[in-house]
């Protein structure tokens, strides 16, 4: 659906030059929820207005169904925008702004109707539709930004950041509203985020990018549960980062304990960095027992639906271990300043390349 | 989030009231802002010739300055004078205002800021002698006297008080709605005509006010500029005052306030309707 080749984007000029983007290379299919993920200043938002047109490329180039669109001007790229900041016509209502779009393609007035009240319904928005924008919440302000992009019937969606101004339950709602529209019509959704979890729960295919470069792309799971590199798994969820030595399709730990992993390519046998997520590893008080790794309790963390036990094993490093809680809690967890045993669930080590 | 947090409550900032002297200072001001103008339009309804005797209450003086023939010529062209310089100086305005904040960042866009305000810095009584100079080896050059020369030379001071207000309304619009419109497959003109416009459409008509009174005001330039026999209002009741002084010209000023007053006012309510 889009390709985007090889993209460079530099501001500024001579010592000022700053690289936005350095050669990114990705392939978005149709009707997928895409998200792009990464830190502020990481790019995306960058490679977003690339592909809306508001920038033109340094370098590279931007396929839309297989027609190159580099050079296009926004309004004749069949690719729509919702705004961080929602971007609604404060002059117009409700009906107005999601008309607009249609109006500029001189669609007939019926057809125009017929659409903004189908947008109104899907939004569901109608009884709103002749408010002004200034007389809305910002939910509602959100949906209607909404359904005057989806309105012309774009190939792709663009979301910049769009439920970051609203509170978290709300954008909870939003979150799944968002999944239900992209089912609904069909249409590409290219979503930039920094909220790891927004990434996780809404998309089909995650691009995890920082300074300028696409570090990975995968669906969630694959992010999650195989990061190719610190980066992707320091930003995504919680992570404990651990020395081991490589041989064999195998690691050892430093701190003790043998397992099986699978390499990733280009990484040679020898010293290597291993990321285990804190809710792989059990624990129990007491001393360890074969194939168990030894450890001291330094803090205990409730949170709710699980306690956070804060470890340092004999090797200096620390090791974090999330686990669920039982109703009214069975008080086997260790407690502070226990020695404790922990065990790594199987295939929750995952080799990095960097 | 921090701006949900019920910590965020603002510190309660005293009231200007409860200073002291404070109501000396306002009633000062006040009074010395507004007394003379009482006086002014009180007197316009004196029955007798005097400007400090009250001799009782009479429309006399309207009545000889409605039925003045200098006055109906010089208003006349007051009013022509005033709607033209303005309407050019609005249009010129907006586009100046267009160009340095709809465009991005180019070398030379303070020395244009300055260029425009000009007008604003440089005394006029400087401008009214450099137009006087020009004007007059023009006029004897063509032979050509009409008001155009007056015409020009309002537009020109008129365009920094109308771009002032158009450019502070466009710096305050957000340019992601332009944006927004671009990417909804408006073209560059009909992003202008259909979002652009209506939002800058407040501004244009503060400027157009603006620059509508700064001209019917000019004493100056105008004093300079003029050919013969081309009184406006202000020069024709300084022309007055050198000779004889009635009440009639505080009837003509008060009509000019008068009319003032009724611009303002419309201005503010057709404004205060918008977002």
């Amino acid at each position: 659906m889009i390709e985007i080749e090889s993209a460079t984007k530099v501001f500024g000029t001579g010592e000022a030059a700053f690289r936005a983007l350095n050669a990114v290379n990705v392939t978005i299919a149709e009707n997928e929820f895409f998200t792009l993920l990464g830190p502020s200043g990481c790019g995306k938002t960058t490679l977003l207005r690339l592909i809306a047109g508001f920038e033109p490329p340094t370098m590279g180039a931007i396929k839309l169904a297989g027609d190159d669109i580099t050079r296009l001007r926004p309004a004749e790229r069949p690719v729509n925008t919702v705004f961080q900041n929602y971007a609604l016509f404060p002059h117009m209502s409700v009906a107005g702004n999601i008309a607009f779009g249609l109006e500029m393609l001189g669609k007939p007035k019926d057809e125009v109707d017929s659409t903004v009240a189908e947008m109104l319904r899907l939004v569901k928005m109608e009884e709103l539709k002749d408010r002004r924008t200034s007389e809305i919440s910002g939910g509602q302000q959100q949906r209607v930004a909404l359904a005057r992009a989806l309105a012309p019937h774009p190939k792709v969606l663009l979301l910049d950041e769009p439920l970051s101004a609203l509170d978290l339950k709300l954008r909870k709602e939003m979150q799944i509203e968002l999944k239900r529209l992209q089912h609904e019509t069909g249409i590409t959704f290219v979503f930039v985020t920094h909220d790891q979890e927004e990434a996780l729960t809404m998309s089909d295919r995650i691009a995890v990018m920082n300074g300028g470069e696409i570090l990975q792309i995968g669906n969630p799971k694959e992010i999650y549960e195989r990061p190719s590199a610190r980066f992707v798994a320091n930003f995504i969820g919680e992570s404990n980062f651990l020395d081991a030595t490589l041989k064999g399709g195998q690691v050892t730990l430093a701190a003790g304990g043998t397992f099986d992993v699978s390499v990733p390519d280009g990484v040679a046998d020898g010293a290597v960095s291993v990321l285990l997520r804190p809710e792989h590893v059990a624990a129990r008080a007491g001393a360890a027992q074969d194939g168990e790794i030894a450890a001291t309790v330094d803090t205990v963390v409730y949170s709710g639906e699980a306690t956070t036990l804060h470890l340092s094993l004999p090797t200096g490093e620390k090791v974090k271990a999330k686990i669920g809680n039982a109703p009214l809690g069975d008080g086997s967890l260790p407690k502070e300043g226990d020695s404790a045993a922990l065990t790594v669930a199987t295939g929750a080590i995952t080799v990095l390349r960097d | 989030m921090a701006e949900n947090s019920p910590l965020k409550t603002k510190a309660r900032g005293y009231s200007v009231k409860t200073l002291p002297g404070f109501s000396v200072v306002a009633l000062f001001t006040l009074v010395a802002l507004y007394a003379p103008i009482v006086i002014l339009v009180v007197y316009s309804f004196n029955q007798g010739t005097s400007l400090a005797v009250w001799e009782g209450f009479s429309l006399r003086w309207y009545q000889q300055a409605a039925a003045n023939e200098a006055v109906q010529d010089a208003a006349l062209r007051s009013l022509i004078l005033a709607i033209s310089a303005a309407s050019v100086a609005t249009v010129a305005a907006t586009m100046a205002a267009l160009a340095t904040t709809r465009t991005r960042h180019f070398p030379g866009r303070t020395m244009i800021y300055a260029l425009i305000n000009q007008p604003l810095m440089v005394p006029e009584i400087v401008t009214a002698v450099a137009l006087l100079i020009v004007f007059a080896a023009i006029k004897v050059w063509t032979g050509h006297t009409s008001m155009i020369y007056l015409i020009v030379a309002h537009t020109a001071f008129c365009v920094p008080f109308a771009y002032l207000p158009i450019r502070a309304r466009l710096e305050t619009m957000d340019n992601s709605l332009e944006a927004a419109a671009q990417d909804l497959y408006a073209s560059r003109w009909l992003t202008f005509r259909r979002v652009t416009l209506p939002l800058m459409w407040p501004g244009i008509v503060a400027g157009l006010m603006l620059a509508f009174v700064i001209s019917l005001d000019d004493v100056v330039i105008t004093e300079f500029v003029k050919s013969a026999g081309q009184e406006t209002l202000p020069t024709y009741m300084l022309g007055q005052l050198r000779r004889v002084v009635t009440p009639e010209v505080n009837a003509i000023s008060t009509v000019i306030l008068l009319a003032g007053a009724i611009l303002v006012s419309l201005f503010f309510l057709l404004t205060n309707r918008r977002v």
